[in-house]
């Protein structure tokens, strides 16, 4: 069941000059939440008309928490930095499917820039709950890109690509040397969709199931605006509901 | 006790608060936030003949106070929603009503006639103002005539009340209106979007894959108030007001402006259960201003 829930901002961390890490705690206990869903977060500032789809980062049942792995990038992100310990943000969750768990035994996951976010949660459910020792790979331009790494490091194999070459392997994700003998048997990836095309044909090629998460803009979150749609094998599906995820053998990529 | 009974011409809501087309899905998206029985009613997605895909994503951008969508009429057609959606919310207390949206007049007969048909709809909302479909949609509410000849039809289809949609995308609204209750409807509903659209300058594309599209929220309701006024001194059929409202007063200035009900859009999308706070917010209004009966406020302006 979705519900509406006021949650109370516990941290509110810069981890980079544009990206942060935002704590909430609800007063309720959390309902069950499943790695690769989101949170639709009402902004409070009267110039942005919509709420934000953000992933989840983290969940924490005990203390009712959740982490939100944010990149500033316009009016609504820019709002959510700007608050401040105690403050309450109004939260509606959880939305859409999940990566399917039983997808492989030996999976990689691959992030790209804020990509990333949904990737720690789901390297910690394969961990605790399915005794899965994940290898992530994380991508971004440069050193300071590279963030959260040793939460990563609790549940994951962390491995790292900059562009630049200042942190981990020299160029892109799909360059990185974990492509040349594979060991693992399936891919869950999130990040800009340059990336993740790429990704598929990679994971196409070496006949290896991957499931993508997508970041269609979005309004409602619940399935019935109908703007979110992405094109799949079964026509235009939406976003929210029968994604985020997808399996890439469903997109018309 | 307080009266927020509504009679819109034979079609009685328990209170004037209806949701509108295409922001309420089927209802169900909206269960686990809303009791939908506390509606006066809902009106599903548009509905037409045959299946639609919709236009290509994107279809949505945010802009100041509004949104601009290109949705384009995506559904199953109306024999899916015949035999899949209507038998899960056919036996609601509440007025499920069913946009009927089309290219052509013989579209909307063939829409209008399959609907008639099922018992628990008691009414349709006929949708001739929509911006966003190539062919016909708007095409029959921005002409008088045009908007006669498909409401005349129609009528003769379809035996239950039925409201016409108007589009806001004309000189002169009123005339339509007058040529609907002319030609036979039962009710008009006002606003449908307002055709506008928005680019990207870093891409320098625009932002729907359209180009154009169909813009609601906050930022249109002045012009939705202002139509809605019009038209209720120009026909004598119920009028039901919407366009941007996002609260009780919202709500309330619409049926002081002579909407005798009112539709709550894009609002959905921000607070889905805004529907039974602005429920509350009038009930608390008619309190304050010892008001017993909903109809005595209804376009004393
Ligand atoms: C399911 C889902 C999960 C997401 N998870 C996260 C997350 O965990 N962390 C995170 O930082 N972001 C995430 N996003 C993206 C996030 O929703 C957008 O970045 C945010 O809505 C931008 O809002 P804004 O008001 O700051 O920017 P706006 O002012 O709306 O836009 C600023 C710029 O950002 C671009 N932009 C806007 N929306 C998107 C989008 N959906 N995708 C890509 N670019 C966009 C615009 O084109 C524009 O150039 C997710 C999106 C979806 C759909
Ligand atoms: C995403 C979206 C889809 C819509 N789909 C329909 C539709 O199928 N049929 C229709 O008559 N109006 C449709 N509308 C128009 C609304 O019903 C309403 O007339 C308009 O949004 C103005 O009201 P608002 O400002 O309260 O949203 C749609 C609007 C939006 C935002
Ligand atoms: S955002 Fe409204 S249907 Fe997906």
């Amino acid at each position: 069941m979705k519900s509406i829930v006021d949650f109370t901002v516990k941290s509110n961390k810069e981890l980079n000059s544009s990206t942060i890490l935002l704590i909430v705690e609800s007063k309720e206990e959390l309902p069950r939440i499943l790695p690769g869903q989101f949170v639709n977060v009402k902004i409070d500032n009267n110039s942005v008309l919509l709420r934000r789809p953000i992933s989840i980062h983290d969940v924490d049942y005990k203390n009712r928490q959740i982490s939100l792995y944010i990149k500033v990038l316009g009016k609504g992100t820019a709002s959510l930095k700007e608050l401040e310990v105690g403050d309450i943000v109004n939260i509606l969750l959880p939305l859409g499917n999940s990566f399917d768990i039983s997808l492989g035994k030996k999976p990689l996951l691959i992030g790209g820039g804020c990509g990333v976010a949904p990737l720690l949660y789901l390297a910690k459910v394969l961990f605790e709950d399915h005794n899965i020792k994940p290898t992530v790979l994380i991508g971004a331009r440069s050193e300071e890109d590279i963030l959260q790494v040793n939460e990563y490091k609790k549940y994951a194999d962390l491995l790292i690509s900059t562009e630049d070459g200042s942190l981990g392997e020299k160029g892109y994700p799909t360059n990185h040397t974990v492509w040349d003998n594979p060991e693992f048997d399936c891919i869950y990836c999130c990040g800009p969709e340059i990336m993740m095309k790429a990704i598929a044909v990679k994971s196409k090629e070496m006949n290896i199931p991957c499931e993508v998460s997508l970041e269609n803009t979005m309004a409602c979150g619940i399935g019935a605006c109908l703007c979110c749609v992405q094109d799949t094998d079964k026509g235009h599906q939406c976003v929210c509901t029968d994604g985020p995820v997808f399996n890439i053998n469903v997109l018309k990529w | 006790m307080v009266n927020t009974i509504v009679d819109l011409n034979g079609l009685k809501l328990k209170n004037p608060i209806l949701t509108a087309s295409g922001t309420f899905g089927y209802g169900t998206e909206y269960s686990d936030f809303v009791d939908l029985e506390k509606l006066g009613g809902f009106i599903v997605k548009g509905t037409t003949i045959n299946h639609k895909e919709g236009n290509p994503y994107p279809r949505m951008a945010e802009t100041a106070s509004g949104m601009l969508n290109a949705v384009g009429l995506q559904n199953k057609g109306v024999n899916y929603f015949k035999s899949k959606i209507y038998p899960e919310i056919e036996n609601l207390d509440t007025n499920i009503i069913v946009n009927v949206s089309g290219s052509s007049i013989e579209d909307y007969i063939a829409c209008s006639e399959i609907v008639n048909d099922l018992s628990h709809i008691p009414a349709i909302e006929l949708n001739i103002s929509c911006p966003n479909v190539k062919e016909g949609g708007m095409a029959f509410g921005t002409s008088a005539k045009a908007a006669f000849d498909v409401v005349s039809q129609v009528r003769k289809a379809y035996g239950k009340h039925l409201m016409v949609k108007l589009s806001p995308n004309v000189t002169d609204i009123t005339e339509i209106a007058k040529a609907a209750e002319d030609a036979g409807a039962d009710s008009v509903s006002l606003v449908n979007t307002f055709m506008g659209m928005a680019i990207d300058i870093n891409t320098q594309k625009p932002l729907l894959s359209t180009v154009t599209g169909g813009l609601s929220g906050p930022c249109i309701k002045p012009i939705a108030l202002r139509m809605v006024w019009q038209v209720a001194k120009a026909v004598n059929i119920p009028v039901v007001g919407l366009g941007g409202i996002m609260n009780a007063a919202d709500a309330i200035e619409f049926m002081l402006a002579g909407a005798s009900a009112i539709q709550v859009g894009t609002a959905n999308f921000i607070d889905p259960d805004i529907t039974i706070k602005i429920l509350d917010g009038i009930h608390e209004y008619m309190k304050e201003h010892n008001i017993d009966d909903i109809n005595d406020i209804v376009g004393i302006i």
